[in-house]
């Protein structure tokens, strides 16, 4: 690893502020670190090498004229969910392959406003459907800590760019755990955002009650950088909400004296695996030491969260997935007939996860189904949130595993979705509450496999979890431990 | 075919006249005029990752259309999205209402005039009236077909009414009250053919000893109000026939055939409609306030009813000329219009009624037109007053309009330089009376001999002798003066 792809993101721009370093030499080990690396990880769908150089370029000459956006300069990669203006974005799909945006996602728009080298498109489990990122149509990528085992996923490309140095920091998507899990796997800081903080617009829908597009970096710090960037209100999505967005980075005092944690004893069951167990168990007992107030709470309706949320997002998803017929971009199965070019195009276009996904949705939505699937699936959603209303009365973050396990093998768990499923198990229900989560690197196995301690958060409170985050990384190295590549 | 009732439930479309679409920025086009595909953006194009954000002149204007149709205003609303493949719907699924649409209960008087028979009010309850957006349109060409999304977007109000309706001229008497009001209230222009304003009846008939509803179709493709009354009336015969012949009414959807003049099935609908309604998770739940419907209700123009009983109680017009004053908006602006300029409103009303509407029928006007002919409310008003005061007598007055159809000149400069002002001058009409009488010596004779029917011959004579100029009033008081003095 070059010297300058080991920086985090903020001493990258600390030194490009102080005049040593240049947007143009970062951006170029940043292009040499993925041409090194990634045929190996498979990280990246896209590389924007000549337009990373010439806004790398561009951000040297508007530094020298006094310009000091947050993130000028910064060499930054998206997971290839994001809509960006010109940029071929397929969300995993075969079915939008060359397709190339007429717009950009707002996310995009405020990360280029803020002075972002854009480095290039990451790869995802097709439309975010998948926990490994297996289900990429069209590479697996690789887990920079062993390269026989998945990165998590779906954000599993974020993950893997980031632990391996080949981006400074990456956007992700958590709709289950997209975000969280893939950062536990690969070892690196990642938030997902509470429902509304961040907006959807132009992020390729897959569950619209659930996606929350989020930062993912080395430390607690550079994320907190990147979701200033991009919070706040958008006119264009109208489930964004116009809170005021504090200050993150200035929140960041490394003082969690008297933050109340809450330890739910419905995280820590049967078939954890028990270094991640002891891991964050150990990490608990960091929080005490720090002077937080350790608090036995519990989370009664936990357990129905998978099925309430392979209702909800399948459901969701089946109409978001609708709109992919080849009739106005992506591939088409010309056919002559129009339902023999609909089947083909689609029947083509999608991988096998997106249909079965596709199928479940259609049938919870289906004219006597829909109470006892869709309808009911959202009244527990109802409970589970309640649950975190009432816990977040007592206690300030709740900490818990992030994934059951660390990074299991390529080819493990695609034989039963089932399994697979279960890798989210501990992320699902802050999603279907809509709270923030953020993950932070608490250990590692005896493989030399990450583990990730879960931050939750009450909705809209991402400054208490972030800080309770970083006084958890300040006081231990884990997140300073990078892959032998 | 006696004993069979016709039961009708009317299904309603009207496109919104807003700037923008339902749930974006994008303008809204004629989508019949303007160029395919140049009225669009990312969100009515359903790219990938676009959300909709709603409209709120489209959520006051189906509140105005509501609130005009006597509807409650729920004070919680919410989008559905409404599934299903077709390449005129970019998403794949429509945002519209379900169970919890913008207007319910409402009702709306309507006066029917059956053929050859009374006129009767009815009224005819509104289910409910919900907000979603349009669909493209597809056009079919050899090897294919082609699509324009400019109308996709566009937001639409469905008017569902219960089924009150019982006759095709029932249904024709709702559609038209319908289209007045939004007429009135400038949220739709009434353009059936081109396809702004779309009116469905559901149909089926009834027989006395029916416990419940027969099956139903639905009828499409009315590019006008008298298509409506035609395909109705004809899909009634068509249901009675069936049954009549010991046959079953399939549940389908028609269309009317322009050229052919005649129903043909386009759906048979086999089993219920698979939508998959469920709540948009798009859009936050949207809460009317009781101070918003209020505001809009206070901004409500005066609907043609209002107009009405107005020119009744004011003008003392009779109800049939009031009604269809009203009836079209542009006929009520056009006669508002005179009225402003000074002319009489009986009067007024009786030259828009009779030789104006005359003139425009003759000329294949449709009565929404009358503001394109080339006569002026100004220069009509003129001519009601030239007639009132006296200067123009009726029947010259009906050729100076005509002349200001054909050129739009003032009537003032028609008569003037047509020489047609109305002789009242009595010594100029006893010279003409005279002349008359003298020519006439027979008749005058029979007259006074007890053939009193005589009178309007000779009046005749005397109106030819002054060219039709001479004031009527003046002439007919002049011969029966100088006839009783024959009379000694």
């Amino acid at each position: 690893m070059t010297a300058l792809t080991e920086l985090t993101l903020s001493q990258a721009l600390q030194q490009m502020r102080e005049g040593a370093l240049t947007s143009v030499a970062l951006t170029q080990a940043y292009l040499d670190r993925i041409d090194q690396l990634d045929d190996t990880l498979h990280a990246y769908l896209t590389i924007t090498r000549e337009s990373a150089l010439a806004a790398a370029k561009a951000a040297d000459q508007a530094r020298a004229n006094g310009d000091d956006r947050p993130l000028l300069g910064v060499p930054l990669a998206l997971k290839d969910i994001f809509s960006t203006r010109d940029v071929e974005t397929t969300c995993g799909s075969k079915i939008l392959q060359g397709y190339k945006p007429v717009f950009s996602a707002t996310i995009v728009e405020r990360l280029e406003a803020a002075g972002m080298v854009l480095l290039g498109k990451l790869n995802m489990d097709e439309f975010a459907m998948g926990s490994s990122t297996e289900n990429s149509a069209y590479s697996i990528t690789r887990n920079p800590w062993d390269a026989g085992r998945v990165p998590g996923g779906s954000s599993g490309g974020s993950a893997a760019a980031v632990s391996a140095g080949m981006a400074a920091g990456a956007f992700g998507t958590d709709t289950g755990g997209s975000i969280r899990q893939p950062g536990a796997m690969c070892g690196i800081a990642a938030l997902k955002p509470s429902y509304g903080r961040v907006s959807r617009y132009g992020v390729v829908a897959f569950g619209s009650s659930l996606d929350c597009p989020g930062p993912m970096a080395r430390t607690v710090t550079d994320v907190a950088r990147l979701l200033q960037v991009v919070a706040g209100y958008d006119p264009l999505d109208s489930t964004s909400m116009t809170l005021d967005v504090p200050d993150y980075v200035a929140g960041l005092t490394g003082d969690i004296r008297g933050l109340r944690v809450g330890i739910p004893k419905e995280y820590f069951i049967e078939g954890i695996q028990p270094e991640v167990e002891q891991a964050v168990r150990m990490a608990i007992t960091q929080f005490e030491r720090l002077g937080a107030e350790l608090i036995e709470i519990s989370l009664p309706h936990t357990e129905y969260s998978l099925p309430t949320y392979y209702l909800i997002a399948p459901a969701e998803a089946s109409a978001n997935l609708a709109r992919y017929d080849g009739i106005r971009f992506g591939p088409r199965q010309e056919l002559g007939e129009m339902w023999p070019t609909y089947k083909a195009t689609r029947g083509q276009g999608f991988g096998a996860e997106v249909k079965r996904r596709i199928m479940l949705g259609t049938y919870a939505l289906s004219a006597g189904y829909y109470d006892a699937y869709y309808g009911k699936a959202q009244a527990v959603r109802t409970l589970i949130k309640r649950d975190f209303d009432k816990a977040f009365q007592d206690v300030d973050v709740i900490v818990t595993p992030t994934a059951p396990t660390t990074a299991f093998r390529i080819g493990e768990n695609t034989a039963d979705p089932l399994q697979m499923y279960l890798a989210d198990i501990f992320t699902l229900p802050a999603s279907l509450a809509g709270i923030c989560g953020l993950n932070v690197p608490c250990g590692f196995d005896s493989e030399g496999l990450p583990i990730g301690l879960q931050i939750l958060g009450a909705a809209f409170d991402e400054a208490t979890v972030l800080r309770a985050g970083h006084a958890y990384e300040q006081a231990t190295d884990w997140h300073s431990r990078r892959p032998m590549l | 075919m006696t004993g069979w009732k016709p039961v009708i439930g009317m299904e309603v479309h009207a496109e919104l006249e807003t700037h923008s679409k339902m749930f974006s920025a994008c303008p809204v086009v004629d989508s019949v005029t303007a160029p395919p595909n140049t009225a669009v953006d990312p969100v009515s194009l359903g790219l990938p990752g676009t959300l909709p954000v709603i409209n709120l002149q489209a959520v006051e204007y189906a509140m105005m259309v509501g609130l005009a149709l006597n509807c409650e205003i729920p004070p919680v609303n919410q989008f559905a999205r409404k599934s299903y493949f077709y390449p005129d719907l970019p998403k794949g699924y429509q945002i519209s209402q379900y169970d919890r649409p913008l207007c319910i209960n409402g009702w709306l008087d309507v006066e029917v005039t059956p053929e050859g028979g009374e006129p009767y009010t009815k009224r005819v309850r509104i289910r409910r009236a919900h907000l979603e957006e349009d669909t493209g349109k597809l056009t079919h060409v050899a090897g294919g077909s082609l699509v324009d999304y400019n109308r996709a977007g566009v937001p639409l109000l469905e008017i569902v009414t219960e089924p009150d309706i019982n006759s095709a001229a029932e249904a024709e008497a709702y559609a038209r009250t319908l289209r007045s009001i939004l007429q009135y209230l400038g949220v739709n222009s009434g353009d059936m053919s081109k396809g702004v304003l779309r009116v469905e009846p559901n149909i089926s008939v009834m027989h006395p000893d029916d416990a419940e509803f027969r099956t139903r179709t639905e009828v499409k493709n009315l590019n006008s109000l008298r298509v409506l009354f035609r395909a109705t009336e004809a899909e009634i015969e068509r249901q009675i026939g069936l049954y009549e012949s010991g046959g079953e009414v399939q549940q389908a959807t028609l269309g009317w055939d322009e050229n052919k003049n005649r129903l043909v099935v386009q759906r048979v609908k086999e089993r219920a409609d698979e939508y998959r309604y469920f709540p948009e998770p798009d859009l936050p739940i949207l809460e009317i306030s009781r101070a918003w419907v209020a505001e809009v209700s206070a901004k409500l123009p005066e609907l043609p009813e209002a107009k009405r009983a107005r020119f009744m109680d004011e003008l003392g017009l009779n109800a049939y000329d009031a009604r269809v004053l009203v009836m079209e908006q542009a006929v009520a602006h056009f006669y508002e219009a005179v009225l402003a300029a000074g002319a009489n409103g009986k009067s007024a009303a009786n030259w828009i009624t009779g030789s104006l509407f005359s003139l425009m029928n003759a000329n294949g006007f449709n009565r929404e037109d009358i503001e394109k002919s080339k006569i002026t409310a100004q220069q009509f008003a003129e001519l009601v007053k030239l007639v009132d005061g006296g200067a123009l007598n009726k029947g010259t007055a009906a050729t100076v309009l005509n002349t200001m159809w054909e050129t739009g000149a003032d009537p003032a400069r028609i008569v003037e330089e047509q020489g047609l002002a109305q002789v009242s001058d009595t010594g100029a009409i006893a010279e003409a009376v005279a002349r008359v009488l003298a020519e006439n010596e027979s008749v005058v004779q029979d007259y006074l001999g007890g053939k009193e029917k005589l009178f309007g011959a000779l009046m005749g004579q005397v109106m030819r002798a002054m060219a039709g100029k001479g004031d009527p009033q003046v002439i007919k008081q002049t011969l029966t003066d100088l006839l009783e003095a024959r009379r000694g």
